[in-house]
């Protein structure tokens, strides 16, 4: 992963090195046959081991030509532990012992420094800071050590390591580094690494004098995506004398933009979907309420405040438990919004019902009043929520698709809630006397449901759903007393443009809404996106006033 | 008998002369005799079709009870004729030339069609004799509301319409302190107010001892010739005691008309209203 | 006086005229004739703050002639009221002239710190106050007019009316914030001078203003009782209490609804044009939903539909979050959201309908 990111970074090199060929492929062969035969000659390695004590003390000198060597000796010794050692002296862990000049790895502790001998690994002891001597190396040094190491582990057994090895050398064309790679490259199995080898390669290749080579390297690198080969190809449509190589070049170059195009179109989608998601998981705690009750609650920010608090709240209680916390946060904010909600509406709520401007404005203080009490009880700023470690990072598509895994799993969990959600309402007994109550409350009523008791659960549920999304929210957003304000807007614009009473309306409206405001964001960015949108659902509602799925029977009027 | 039918209807209150034609709108085109057209208006709620393939005319100055059984769709009529409802297919014009389906309710009104709601639905923050005042025919634009006065004309007007309603004596109560009964005269006399062209009365008897039922029998003849009046009612007795001719809705559309005896011997409607 | 005919049968309102007409007279006396140091006397502060108070008092008023006598519960009238105070704010600006920190004549000094090198079309002849006090009103009557065409042609009524108003002045907040749209930004407009040549810190300039906003909030409320006992006032509120029923008598309610929501559009700018003189800056913060939210609640605890109910809610909630910021500051939203929950449960008249139940007789119904 590592290598990749490293490999990536370097965007814009051009091959410093114009060796010319012959040079190169004799340097190349030399040493392909020298690596091959450390990688299959254990008895040099006894002799390598001879070597890399004689080697390592050179690291101590001051001359960094001289380190430099010493850093392609230790490449070259064909010794099993070379990367480790290369690895740790790019990190800046491998040291000298100031006492006899023995090269140590010193592992940081407390004010000092564990010892461990780099060759054997024997534990020294501890030292204190002016125990040990660094090993200073230059960028230069950087950029060949890292080469080495990149040429070690591409041999490595372990997949991974050869993958990072590969994407860190796309890019050079210096012979040994080619070398290495199609060396590689012909016995190698593992798919992607094949084809970061036959880029790697390719790209080299482009340097040739002979255009075939160069069209056939073209060839070998059109719809790549990764950034090397397109800006190679890029710098090659400015030197290429030929104008067939050229045409293709630019063929290529066409083609991969275009694909380009489509991921960032897809990334575009993902960051709309994982927007739209946030917006239904906020948005259908309130289609209920409003929806199935015709309740305007304007607390419901401040539920999905109280969610994201317990989540901190979670993580605070258990603090070695991190990567489980929201696994108990969710049914956590479940309970303790849910509970609120429920209060709420028998407290206050059911003295107003077919009152629904009262309701908007009792609830408009029961907001505030939420958002006081957690500024006096817990804090007036904002609180830090951490990601467990199974959501950060991201899934790696291609080259130039990432997809951030917190907001993938928020967009599955999402889903899972919603779809829980109508099962709760079409299938279970609750579900079926909420919507009768919601049709037809006299009616309902007359046939034995309890239909105050319905309320509040509804409420509950309604309010549950919203601590729930803030568990997700906390994820994704800073945690303080005011975020549910930026949600509540938010949310009646998606329950009113969905549909009032209608849960797939919700869903489809939020996503769309979201991914509506991500495409406009490159144009407009992130504030005038927000607001043509809010804009938009103004105009749309004098059309549709009723949104995209209008409730069918008992509408919420009023 | 012949000649004593046409005697008959040649004395009946309701009966509309030429000269008798009161100062109408000029955009209102009775040339033809008829008021009200509706053709073919078919509409569905919900997959239920609550009016199918209806047709039903009425007459310069005539009195039309529009009867049937609950859900037959008479209350749907009126809507579409006041605008409140827009049917899928037919046509409804108001005179000759007036298209009742582009107009919203409000202009309908102005036009000259007034109604009476089957549940009174009178403004009950108002007093009466407000409910009387807004409902008057007049300019119903912003500005001039805003600068409007009761000239003397009008109120007189008003001082007569509370005496035909009975609500003199209560003219400053909250209209909704009044009785059941009291609102219904209230909602009679706002539509006496409106003094509209064509009259749609629903349920006007509901809630009414017999004399009331009585005035308001004598109020509608007395309001036919000059108005157009169609009455939807329940009351087989009250029907009787004003009808002329008889519509029977079912099932949304018109199953027989005729006056109260033909209809009442109708064997269709026998079977569908099992006699009363 | 003629003028003063529409307060007749309104005790309430005849008893606000009668204190407000003692304040034009004892206010100006206690600040400027009297000495300080004398217990009497009435500090400038006082006087500003007077003078603010009023200005809600006005916007109170603009919003409970929609929602008290036509049922239309705005909760974005705060956009309309910082509309006012931007117009007003632009011509404060202008008139800074070369006094400002950068010292240019005519960009303020925000623009210059932008590095813009020219006013933007939209700040052209703000300097003359005429054209200011023109935009002043016609600004927030062009805003309510368009989207109550749009919203009330479409018969959008009730809660949905009024999420859209949260989200016309949200959408609002958010633009104005950004600083590409020439109003200074998060910063907002202030460090005034200058109104119409007289200096804004001095006692006779602020007694001065507290004196417009008085007759101000007079004036306007002469106007919208005015309204409220016309008959534009009955249909008004025979549409809040049976719109659909207004319909069949043939008035056209949306041109009702429009003509008075852009009427009490334009009374709101010019409260908030009053405003922002007397508190030196404006800023989008004055924009933010719970700002409107906040003042509709001035008038459900001052008692609507009475008009001389939402200056009581006004000045008393004003005066009362003075009180508890200056004491305890935390306590005062609890007591605010507090104040929501009770009102509409348990008084659902306000102060004025506690008024009438001691007169035993029925009030804010809005019969005249």
């Amino acid at each position: 992963m590592l290598g990749r990111r490293l490999a990536q970074a370097r965007v814009t090199s051009r091959p410093f090195l114009r060796v010319p060929r012959a040079i190169r492929e004799t340097l190349g062969s030399a040493g392909l046959i020298l690596i091959l035969a450390c990688l299959f000659a254990p008895p040099w390695v006894a002799a390598a081991e001879a070597g890399l004590d004689a080697v390592l003390p050179q690291l101590t000198e001051r001359s960094f030509k001289v380190k430099e060597q010493a850093v392609s000796d230790i490449a070259a010794s064909g010794d099993p532990r070379a990367a480790e050692l290369l690895k740790a002296l790019l990190a800046g862990d491998l040291t000298s012992r100031k006492a006899d000049d023995r090269i140590v790895l010193a592992e940081r502790v407390g004010k000092g420094y564990r010892l461990t001998d780099a060759l054997s690994g024997e534990d020294l002891g501890d030292v204190d800071r002016r125990g040990v001597k660094r090993i200073t190396i230059n960028n230069r040094m950087r950029v060949a050590i890292r080469a080495a190491i990149a040429t070690l582990t591409l041999a490595s057994p372990d997949p991974e390591k050869r993958r990072a090895a590969a994407a860190e050398m796309i890019g050079r064309d210096d012979a040994d580094t080619v070398a290495a790679m199609r060396a590689q490259l012909v016995q190698e199995a593992d798919a992607e690494v094949r084809e970061l080898l036959t880029i790697g390669i390719a790209i080299a290749e482009l340097g040739d004098a002979d255009s075939a080579v160069r069209l056939r390297a073209i060839d070998a690198l059109g719809g790549s995506l990764y950034p090397q080969a397109r800006n190679v190809l890029t710098a090659l449509l400015d030197d290429e004398p030929e104008a067939e190589v050229r045409a293709a070049a630019k063929q290529a170059l066409d083609d991969i933009d275009a694909l380009i195009a489509v991921n960032r179109a897809a990334e575009t989608l993902f960051f709309g979907l994982s927007l739209g998601s946030v917006l239904v998981l906020a948005a259908i705690g309130l289609a209920i309420t409003f929806g199935v009750m015709g309740v305007i609650n304007m607390a419901h920010g401040e539920l999905i405040m109280l969610g994201a608090y317990t989540t901190y709240l979670v993580q605070l209680a258990l603090p070695e438990w991190v990567d489980w916390s929201l696994l108990i946060a969710v049914p956590a904010a479940f309970i303790v919004s849910g509970l609120f909600g429920i209060a709420i509406e028998r407290g206050v709520i059911r003295f107003l019902y077919g009152r629904p401007l009262e309701t908007l404005l009792a609830t408009f203080g029961i907001s505030l009043i939420l958002q006081q009490l957690v500024r006096t009880v817990i804090s007036a700023q904002n609180v830090v929520v951490e990601n467990p470690s199974w959501m950060s990072g991201s899934l790696q598509v291609n080259p130039v698709l990432a997809l951030t895994y917190n907001r993938l799993y928020i967009l599955i969990f999402a889903l899972l809630v919603f779809f829980a959600l109508l099962v709760v309402l079409k299938r279970t007994p609750l579900g079926l006397q909420v919507r009768a109550v919601s049709q037809n409350r006299a009616m309902a009523r007359a046939m034995g449901v309890r239909s105050a008791r319905v309320d509040a659960l509804t409420f509950g549920l309604g309010a549950g759903i919203a601590g729930v999304a803030g568990v997700a929210l906390s994820q994704l957003t800073n945690v303080g007393p005011n975020m549910g304000q930026a949600y509540i807007i938010d949310s009646f614009m998606v329950v009113v443009f969905g549909g009032v009473g209608n849960l797939w309306g919700t869903l489809v409206g939020g996503l769309t809404l979201g991914v509506a405001n991500k495409v406009m964001e490159p144009w407009t960015g992130a504030v005038l996106a927000k607001i043509l949108v809010l804009v938009f659902i103004i105009l749309f509602i004098q059309r549709r006033p009723r949104g995209l799925f209008p409730q069918r029977g008992r509408a919420a009027e009023g | 008998m012949r000649a004593l039918d046409q005697l008959r209807e040649a004395m009946r209150p309701d009966r509309q002369w030429s000269f008798m034609y009161s100062q109408l709108d000029l955009d209102l085109d009775l040339s033809h005799g008829q008021i009200l057209y509706l053709e073919d208006i078919s509409v569905s709620f919900d997959g239920f079709k609550a009016i199918n393939s209806l047709n039903f005319y009425v007459d310069v100055g005539e009195l039309r009870c529009v009867i049937g059984p609950n859900g037959a769709g008479k209350t749907t009529m009126m809507d579409i004729i006041t605008g409140k409802t827009r049917p899928d297919t037919g046509t409804a014009f108001f005179g000759q030339r007036i298209d009742l389906l582009q107009l919203n309710e409000a202009e309908i009104a102005q036009a000259g069609i007034g109604r009476k709601f089957q549940k009174p639905t009178v403004f009950e923050h108002h007093s009466v004799d407000e409910n009387l005042e807004l409902a008057m025919a007049g300019d119903k634009r912003v500005l001039p509301t805003l600068f409007a006065r009761l000239s003397s004309a009008q109120r007189e007007r008003i001082d007569e319409v509370l005496e035909t309603i009975g609500l003199a004596a209560r003219r400053d109560r909250p209209a909704g302190a009044l009785s059941h009964g009291q609102k219904q005269w209230l909602e009679i006399g706002m539509l006496l107010m409106q003094n509209p062209h064509l009259l749609l009365v629903d349920e006007p008897a509901a809630g009414m001892t017999h004399q009331e039922m009585d005035r308001t029998a004598e109020l509608l003849r007395s309001l036919a010739g000059r108005h157009s009046v169609v009455v939807v009612e329940h009351d087989m007795d009250f029907v009787r005691s004003i009808a002329r001719r008889v519509t029977v809705l079912h099932q949304g559309s018109v199953l027989a008309e005729g006056s109260m005896d033909e209809v009442q011997n109708d064997p269709r409607v026998i079977e569908v209203y099992l006699g009363e | 006086m003629a003028l003063l005919r529409p307060l007749r049968g309104d005790t309430g309102g005849q008893i606000m005229f009668g204190v407000l007409a003692l304040a034009m007279v004892l206010v100006p006396v206690l600040n400027l004739a009297v000495p300080e140091g004398n217990p009497l006397h009435l500090s400038t502060f006082t006087v500003t703050l007077l003078g603010k108070y009023l200005t809600y008092a006005l916007l109170a008023v603009a919003v409970d002639l929609v929602w008290g006598y036509m049922g239309i519960l705005s909760l974005g009238h705060g956009a309309f009221f910082a509309l006012g105070g931007y117009a007003m704010g632009m011509y404060l600006m202008r008139q800074i002239g070369d006094r400002g920190v950068y010292g240019d004549p005519i960009l303020p000094d925000f623009m210059v710190f932008l590095n813009w090198k020219e006013l933007p079309w939209f700040w052209h002849g703000m300097d003359m106050f005429w054209l200011a006090a023109l935009m002043v009103v016609l600004v927030p009557g062009l805003l309510a007019f368009v989207f109550g065409a749009l919203a009330f042609r479409s018969r959008v009524t009730g809660v949905y009316l009024s999420i859209m108003t949260q989200a016309l002045t949200y959408a609002l907040m958010l633009a104005f914030f950004r600083n590409e749209m020439g109003f200074g930004g998060n910063n907002g407009l202030t460090d005034f001078k200058d109104i119409l040549g007289f200096d804004l810190q001095a006692d006779g300039t602020r007694v001065a203003l507290f004196l417009a906003s008085a007759l101000a909030l007079a004036l306007g409320y002469l106007a919208c009782r005015w309204i409220v006992t016309s008959r534009l006032g009955r249909v008004m509120v025979a549409i809040r209490d049976s719109e659909a029923r207004v319909r069949f008598i043939g008035y056209r309610v949306e041109y009702v609804k429009l003509a008075v929501f852009t009427f009490s559009a334009m009374l709101a700018g010019i409260a908030g044009a009053l405003y922002v003189p007397q508190v030196g800056i404006i800023n989008p913060g004055e924009l933010s939903p719970l700002n409107s939210i906040e003042l509709v609640i001035w008038v459900a605890i001052g008692g609507r539909a009475t008009l001389y109910g939402a200056v009581i809610g006004a000045l008393v909630v004003n005066y009362g979050k003075s009180v508890f910021t200056g004491i305890l500051p935390e306590a005062w939203l609890f007591v605010l959201g507090g104040l929501f929950v009770l009102v509409t449960l348990f008084l659902p008249r306000g102060i004025a309908g506690i008024a009438a139940m001691l007169r035993r007789r029925p009030a804010g119904e809005g019969t005249a």
